[in-house]
């Protein structure tokens, strides 16, 4: 026993010396939102097992996705490591841009990470970043109103349902809209909404042969539904309004039920900033019989760049930053509600979390969300509400102008879907497809 | 009866610069003023204007969160290092346009204004690989060299401008008692033209650390400046208002206090020979 407990110590005292005469700086480029801003600061946590200091750089998420793609690109090696998407993970990966992340050690036990984001965070079945935190969509809505309109929220509603009840609920002369949508242009805004919602529709981006498909039925029915049941039931100005604005309403109860990121139920149930924390209940998001759903998937995660000179010192912070234990430090300093979701299944084992409102639902619907096999009709790319090429981000944004502009009434939906058809169709012939 | 209209021409005239001041300067006063509230507040429709619970909430968060003094410190070297440094190149080249030109000045002073109208994006990528391969990435130096380059321009055409204004006998007679071009230029043109080049210095240093392009793209936790102090609170997922407005008002702070001082300066270089 005494021999036992001597080397250990021994060991101990090695790995320690080892990692104080190893102890690196690494610099981590990430977006700001409330799991990153916490995790900055429990850093201390971090540098005291490790000895490796950190410096953050925090910039908002779009102006980080050119930061880090200008980067990695030119292998410029100015991050140890990048908070990036599930967007940009397969096809940086697949360019050999990104460290492989396959010598994990079996104590963070990668197998207990969610399938539905390592597979989003795949390349050809090697996992190349981390998730930190990850993310579907679903349906919040005041249980007040719904039941005042005589309705009730079934767990999996219709879009006809939703708009029926959504004409139930508004309310012009009290300020109630019956439902907020993101509208705004942005292919990770309002595109990212109409995408997932098109996938309930049984709309896609491209066929088997990448021709896009905007010229289809099942497109003209997305987008009619869409305007139709927001100029009916929609805030004013809904074609400029993304996350933020919709967040701001819904907190100051103006909407009767709101469709976007599953991170939201923390905020619109936090009694500090919203007015009717209280009086949220929670939805899949709706479908129309097809098969598919139109809830999105998501992960902020982390990753090594290839040009880090300091890969293990990057690599110890990745494994820390999105450990079961990490899980735990956030639970014990802010509580349950707190913690980064989406990531872990044990996190959805755990009865601690299990009390939380909107833990269950958050699961449901990450695991409703397939990005190898996203909509009705196959496909030839993976993800959900974005394709995971490199010309997506470009095109879709362009599309997404259109669609805005089609809501604000500056042209039909008819005109719109033309429009976006011979803008993907030269953009993709541009691209060599 | 002229005096009268003259009188309430000038009540109009007050009326309307200041109404004109006053819609310039609202996004900035909306903006301190948001910086008081809280995030609830922020966003609150209708908006409040000044009937709200002042709180210092927001700057105290981030003071905890962004280390203020290493960003504030790098603006102060990056705006500064670069006006010096465009001054040291300008003062030549302005005088060497304006008291000795060519048959291509004017060409040149042209070709110089338009490369103001390249779009940064567009050399991101080979300004990028240099940095690299010149090891200036994340550096104040990098960022001093590039804001340089970007406003020599303005500087020289300023500069040019008010050295223009300069009679060129009396460098003659400078010469001719014996000055040397050096002489000539430190001791005799340079103080004559003190308020303009005082007001294109000042205009360069607001420009350099307003710059949010470059500042943004070439550095990363070392060098970075104020812009990115801004650029590390805004975010589409989440409602930070209220601290993006506080983080915002302590960057803008300096150049406001600055602006506001030298704000004599400024005038009457900017106005500088406009009235013969």
């Amino acid at each position: 026993m005494f021999l036992r407990n001597a080397l250990r110590a021994a060991t101990a005292l090695t790995l320690v010396a080892a990692g104080s005469a190893a102890a690196d700086t690494i610099t981590i480029a990430t977006v700001n939102n409330g799991d990153m801003i916490r995790m900055q600061g429990l850093t201390d946590d971090f540098t005291t097992k490790t000895g490796h200091e950190v410096e953050w750089v925090t910039l908002e998420e779009n102006v980080l996705r050119q930061r880090v793609t200008t980067d990695i690109s030119t292998k410029g090696g100015a991050f140890d490591i990048m908070t990036i998407g599930m967007y940009e993970t397969p096809i940086w990966g697949a360019n050999g841009w990104l460290v492989a992340l396959d010598n994990l050690s079996e104590g963070y036990d990668v197998d207990d990470i969610l399938p539905a984001m390592a597979g989003g965070l795949s390349h050809e079945g090697t996992l190349y970043a981390a998730p930190f935190y990850g993310e579907s969509s679903m349906i919040m809505y005041r249980t007040d109103l719904m039941e005042k309109a005589g309705l009730e929220m079934p767990d999996a509603p219709t879009w006809d349902f939703i708009r029926q009840a959504a004409a139930a609920m508004t309310d012009r002369d009290a300020e109630i809209n019956g439902v907020c949508l993101r509208g705004k242009a942005g292919w990770g805004e309002g595109g990212a909404f109409i995408t997932a919602m098109s996938n309930s529709f049984g709309a896609r981006w491209f066929d088997m042969d990448w021709k896009p498909q905007f010229d289809t039925a099942a497109w003209a029915n997305t987008l009619n539904f869409y305007k139709g049941m927001m100029d009916e039931s929609g805030p004013a100005g809904y074609a400029t309004n993304g996350f933020n604005e919709n967040l701001s309403l819904f907190q100051q109860g103006k909407c009767g039920m709101w469709i976007d990121a599953t991170v939201a139920a923390s905020f619109v149930t936090n009694p500090n900033d919203s007015t009717v924390a209280d009086k949220v209940g929670f939805a899949l998001a709706p479908d129309t019989g097809l098969g598919k759903r139109s809830n999105w998937l998501w992960a902020w995660a982390l990753a090594i760049p290839a040009g880090t000179q300091k890969q293990d010192a990057a690599l110890q912070f990745i494994e820390w930053a999105t450990s079961k234990d990490y899980i735990e430090l956030v639970a014990a300093n802010e509580g349950w509600a707190n913690v980064p979701p989406g990531a872990r299944t044990s996190l959805y084992e755990n009865p601690n979390y299990q009390a939380v409102p909107f833990a269950q639902m958050t699961l449901d619907s990450i695991l409703s969300a397939d990005p190898n096999n996203s909509t009705v009709e196959p496909s030839p790319y993976v993800g959900v509400q974005f394709a995971a090429i490199p010309e997506f981000a470009g095109i879709a944004t362009e599309v997404s102008q259109e669609f805005s502009a089609a809501y604000a009434g500056q042209q039909t939906v008819e005109e719109a879907l033309e429009k976006a058809q011979a803008l993907t169709i030269d953009a993709m012939e541009a691209a060599g497809y | 009866m002229a005096r009268a209209v003259t009188q309430q021409r000038k009540i109009i005239n007050t009326t309307a610069a200041w109404a004109v001041g006053l819609l310039i300067f609202f996004p900035i006063l909306w903006t301190i003023l948001t910086s008081f509230k809280t995030e609830a507040q922020a966003i609150a429709d209708p908006p409040v204007f000044l009937a709200f619970d002042w709180t210092l909430e927001n700057y105290g968060v981030v003071m905890e969160r962004s280390n203020y003094g290493r960003f504030l410190w790098n603006s102060i070297i990056i705006a500064g290092g670069s006006t010096i440094l465009g001054i040291i190149i300008a003062v030549p080249a302005a005088w060497s346009m304006a008291f000795v030109p060519s048959k291509r000045t004017k060409d040149i002073l042209l070709w110089m204004l338009s490369t103001k109208m390249l779009p940064a994006v567009g050399v991101l990528y080979p300004i990028y690989l240099l940095f690299i391969k010149l090891g200036l990435l994340d550096t104040k130096i990098g960022l001093m060299i590039v804001l340089m380059l970007i406003n020599l321009p303005i500087i020289v055409w300023m500069l040019y401008t008010y050295f223009k204004e300069i009679p060129g006998e009396i460098l003659e007679a400078a010469r001719m008692d014996g000055a040397t071009l050096r002489e000539e230029v430190i001791h005799i043109l340079t103080p004559m033209a003190i308020p303009g080049i005082a007001s294109t210095l000042l205009l360069n240093v607001i420009l350099a650390w307003n710059e949010a392009f470059w500042t943004l793209n070439l550095t990363a936790a070392k060098a970075a400046p104020l812009t990115a102090f801004i650029a590390s609170y805004s975010s589409p997922e989440g409602l930070f208002y209220a601290k993006l407005s506080a983080a915002s008002t302590m960057a803008i702070a300096p150049i406001l206090i600055l602006g506001w001082f030298s704000q004599k300066q400024l005038v009457s270089g900017l106005t500088f020979g406009a009235v013969k």
